[in-house]
């Protein structure tokens, strides 16, 4: 039973990756200019006879969907195809960058985590207190505060008070080095993480609590840390889980704004740059490489529900 | 108690001025930390046109001649020799023949001869079997028909018609020889030069690395270890990674004004100078569609200008107001105040917006009955917000303009197409020269002429200052050009803008050009005080 859930969760994936894959493609070449226009414009004039002749080159003047099927044909067999900037294979361009991310969005994963989830907590149980307004300000300031504004004001703080700028400016040298450089800017996003995830603990929290059988519980005189960590919070966790789901699935893409502000030379950064060149086979392969983080962080997610719940029962 | 005193004084002195000796004595080492502001679209001097490249690049290479790296003003009388020892004009003046240095390597290690000269005009001129992705500056050397060489170290370059500004160009940072033996696409990605620093790695995002080049033939440069420069595309961070001392040195010619003003009051140490780039902001209107075909509506739009606000609003009053070539006194060739306020537009602003505004009440139009246009422009801050004045500015003139910004990389592609009616643009000039600036942009048939400005007449003294040996005699034809270009609302210029330029107070013998941006970063001498 739950193998057939499986494959077919399996092949809706590889529907969906093919689906985002035609709109990624078509999406691409909706945007006005390509590859050669922009590199005509960095020259400032436009020769036409030098520009069709870099198009053929680059195989542009193909019809979209020959160009499309030989992107697929390549994906499939491993070739992403040559970056038209750098003029590498893109998969040497794409696969030092994900580290990076992964890295910077690992760490701001487990800070919203480590923080978001006991807050939210405490803050449930504490519901009305002093505490529970203190955190509450806190979480909304984490959701309020935008992202390039929190992370200038960190790095302004830093010159001013210790005569240092946590940027990324050199490859890390070993461990502590790495966590050092990535601290600071996981710091800035998991901040706002931690608060979405807070903030929607706390709620989830506060609608178990209510429930029949935590009263039972209480009722039969589980202390109160067995109450609301054991029975609670387990059931309290699900919606949050799919949130950090998302996040996490959003953090390998969507960092852009602290990667610029950082300095991160991450996944984000990189391919809007290739979107300004309209570097082609970077942007498609990056996408499809997000999407498919996306897609497999949702399938994780389904199946973390199982584990944490085992009244869920995936029929096939 | 006097010769005591007087001995002391002296000894002192002797002291202080051994001291300030051992000071200005370059010291060795160190790399030369730069941030950039993006990643360069290729690493082909030739084969770009933006100091995103030339700034990083110049060092791997040397020219033919060069403009003297330590002097601001770049000029006929401040081109030096570089792999060129010297050079000699035919009686007519349409030989120009140079004698080669001999010795040079290139930094694979293969020899440099006149081949390599030729190699590199024949790709400008697009002669080679290889070719150039793109050729940006092959009009410079329209002029010439070939190249010859004569054994391994002469080179001789045969002009239709003289023209001394082919030495300017031959001396600018866009103009560096390349190897016969390596190919135009590596060239691109890893490039072979003979200059100070050899191209060790370039990461997107990241960083490109150069590094001293030992075999460098002039005998103890570099006195740096090597260069790195480090992509921060956010302005903001680079600002702050240069007061945090990440970086010895700010991307030259970009900081604003405010931003020099800003780095001044966090690190009141560090050295920042503001020069003029020689890149113009200017108004292109599209002669050839209605109701812009009439030149009385261009005349009007041209003296709705008022330059000096441009240049309090846009740039905190770090601008010049100019004609098409850079104004003195940074600029050589420039026209003086005392020509430009005769030129209509350029006097008293109101009395030329009355003119302005008769002429266009004349063609129908009025405070009641606008005339309704889009401007457009680039969609970026360096050409949106001085059209966002413009549009103010045309107000005046019961113009009703609404902008429209084009993505930057569609921008010229509309140009071309002339599917335009008004709009601004910026125009950098890789020398401060006349030839360089009229051929490029006021030539019949050039491809930046984008408003298909045509005079035969002007072009033919286009010619003749470019032939005219005497530079003060070549001076005033320049100036009758200009104005006339002017005149004819060629293609108005708003401003000339000046830029900033920071660097650690450690960081020695950096000179900043003041009428170009593209032909002084050969570092070849600049030491780190460490």
């Amino acid at each position: 039973m739950v193998g057939t859930y499986l494959i077919r969760r399996f092949l809706l994936m590889l529907l969906t990756l093919f689906g985002i894959s035609v709109l990624v493609f078509a999406m691409l070449r909706v945007v006005p200019g390509n590859i050669a226009d922009i590199l005509f414009d960095s020259a400032g004039m436009i020769d036409t006879a030098e520009k069709a002749k870099l198009e053929k080159e680059l195989g542009l003047d193909r019809p979209i969907a020959v160009q499309y099927v030989q992107w697929i044909g390549g994906l499939a067999h491993g070739d992403l195809g040559y970056s038209y900037v750098s003029e590498k294979p893109a998969i040497d361009e794409i696969l030092p960058r994900i580290p990076i991310t992964a890295k910077l969005a690992g760490l701001a994963l487990l800070f919203s985590v480590v923080l978001g989830v006991p807050l939210g907590v405490i803050s449930a149980v504490k519901q009305n207190s002093a505490l529970d307004h203190v955190l509450r300000v806190i979480s909304l300031s984490g959701l309020s505060l935008p992202a390039f504004w929190l992370g200038l004001l960190i790095l302004m703080a830093f010159v001013k008070f210790f005569g240092t700028i946590p940027i990324y400016t050199d490859p890390p040298k070993g461990f502590w080095d790495s966590l050092l450089l990535y601290s600071v800017p996981a710091a800035a996003v998991g901040f706002r993480s931690s608060a979405l995830v807070m903030r929607l603990t706390r709620s989830s929290m506060l609608e178990v609590l209510r429930q029949d059988y935590i009263r039972t519980a209480r009722a039969k005189g589980a202390s109160a840390s067995s109450v609301n960590y054991h029975h609670a919070l387990r059931n309290a966790v699900l919606p949050v889980v799919t949130v950090i789901g998302i996040e996490a699935a959003f953090l390998m893409g969507g960092l852009i704004v602290t990667e610029t502000v950082f300095n991160i030379p991450g996944v984000a950064r990189f391919l809007v740059e290739a979107i300004r060149w309209r570097d082609y086979p970077i942007v498609q392969n990056l996408v499809m490489f997000i999407a498919l983080i996306a897609v497999s962080m949702n399938f994780l997610v389904d199946l973390v529900y199982a584990v944490l719940d085992p009244r869920i029962k995936y029929a096939g | 108690m006097a010769t005591k005193l007087f001995a002391l004084l002296a000894s002192a002195l002797a002291a202080a001025s051994i001291a300030s000796a051992q000071a200005a004595e370059p010291k060795r080492g160190g790399i030369l930390k730069v941030y950039h502001r993006e990643t360069p679209p290729s690493l082909s001097i030739h084969e770009e046109a933006t100091f995103s490249v030339n700034i990083p690049m110049m060092g791997v290479f040397n020219n033919l001649v060069i403009y003297d790296q330590h002097k601001a003003q770049n000029s006929l009388d401040t081109i030096r020799p570089e792999l060129a020892t010297s050079w000699a004009w035919n009686k007519q003046s349409t030989e120009l023949t140079f004698k080669l240095r001999e010795g040079v390597q290139w930094h694979d290690g293969k020899p440099f001869t006149s081949k390599d000269v030729k190699c590199t005009f024949d790709l400008l001129q697009g002669k080679a079997q290889d070719k150039f992705r793109k050729d940006p500056r092959k009009d410079w050397y329209a002029n010439v028909t070939d190249v010859t060489v004569t054994g391994d170290f002469e080179a001789t370059f045969h002009l239709k018609r003289p023209q001394l500004s082919l030495l300017a160009m031959l001396a600018s940072g866009y103009t560096p020889i390349y190897p016969c033996h390596v190919s135009a696409a590596q060239m691109r990605t890893h490039p072979i030069g003979t200059g100070p620093f050899k191209f060790v790695e370039m990461k997107q995002n990241e960083s490109i690395k150069f590094a001293k080049n030992p075999d460098y033939w002039k005998k103890g440069l570099p006195y740096l270890d090597g260069t790195e420069f480090t992509i921060i595309k956010s302005r903001a961070t680079a600002v702050l990674a240069f007061v945090a001392g990440k970086v010895d040195m700010t991307f030259p010619t970009e900081m604003t004004a405010a931003l020099v003003k800003d780095i001044r009051s966090q690190d009141p140490k560090a050295i920042c100078e503001i020069k003029p780039i020689n890149v113009s902001t200017n108004l292109i209107v599209n002669r050839e569609s209605a109701p812009f075909n009439n030149p009385e509506l261009r005349k009007a739009m041209a003296l709705s200008l008022d330059r000096k606000s441009f240049i309090d609003i846009i740039l905190q009053g770090q601008g010049d107001v100019g004609g098409s070539l850079l104004p003195p006194p940074e600029g050589v060739w420039g026209l003086p105040p005392d020509i430009l306020k005769t030129i209509p537009g350029y006097g008293d602003v109101e009395k030329d917006r009355e003119d302005a505004r008769a002429i266009m009440t004349k063609l129908g139009y009025g405070a009641d009955k606008p005339l309704k246009i889009k401007v457009s422009t680039r969609n970026l801050a360096t050409d949106r917000d001085p059209a966002v004045v413009l549009l103010d500015q045309l107000k005046s003139i019961y113009i009703d303009a609404e902008l429209e910004p084009v993505e930057s990389g569609a921008w010229f592609a509309k140009v071309a197409r002339n599917d335009y009616s008004v709009g601004l643009n910026l125009t950098g000039n890789g020398i401060d020269d006349p030839d360089q600036a009229f051929y490029e942009n006021y030539a019949c048939g050039s491809e930046r002429n984008y408003t298909h400005y045509c005079n035969k007449d002007l072009e033919k003294l286009f010619d003749q200052q470019s032939a005219e040996p005497d530079l003060a005699k070549r001076k005033k034809l320049v100036w009758e050009i200009d104005k006339k270009i002017q005149e004819d609302v060629a293609r108005p210029m708003l401003f000339h803008a000046r830029t900033g330029t920071c660097w650690k107070p450690d960081v020695k013998n950096v000179t900043i050009m003041s009428n170009s941006a593209y032909n002084g970063y050969r570092y070849e001498d600049v030491w780190l005080d460490r």
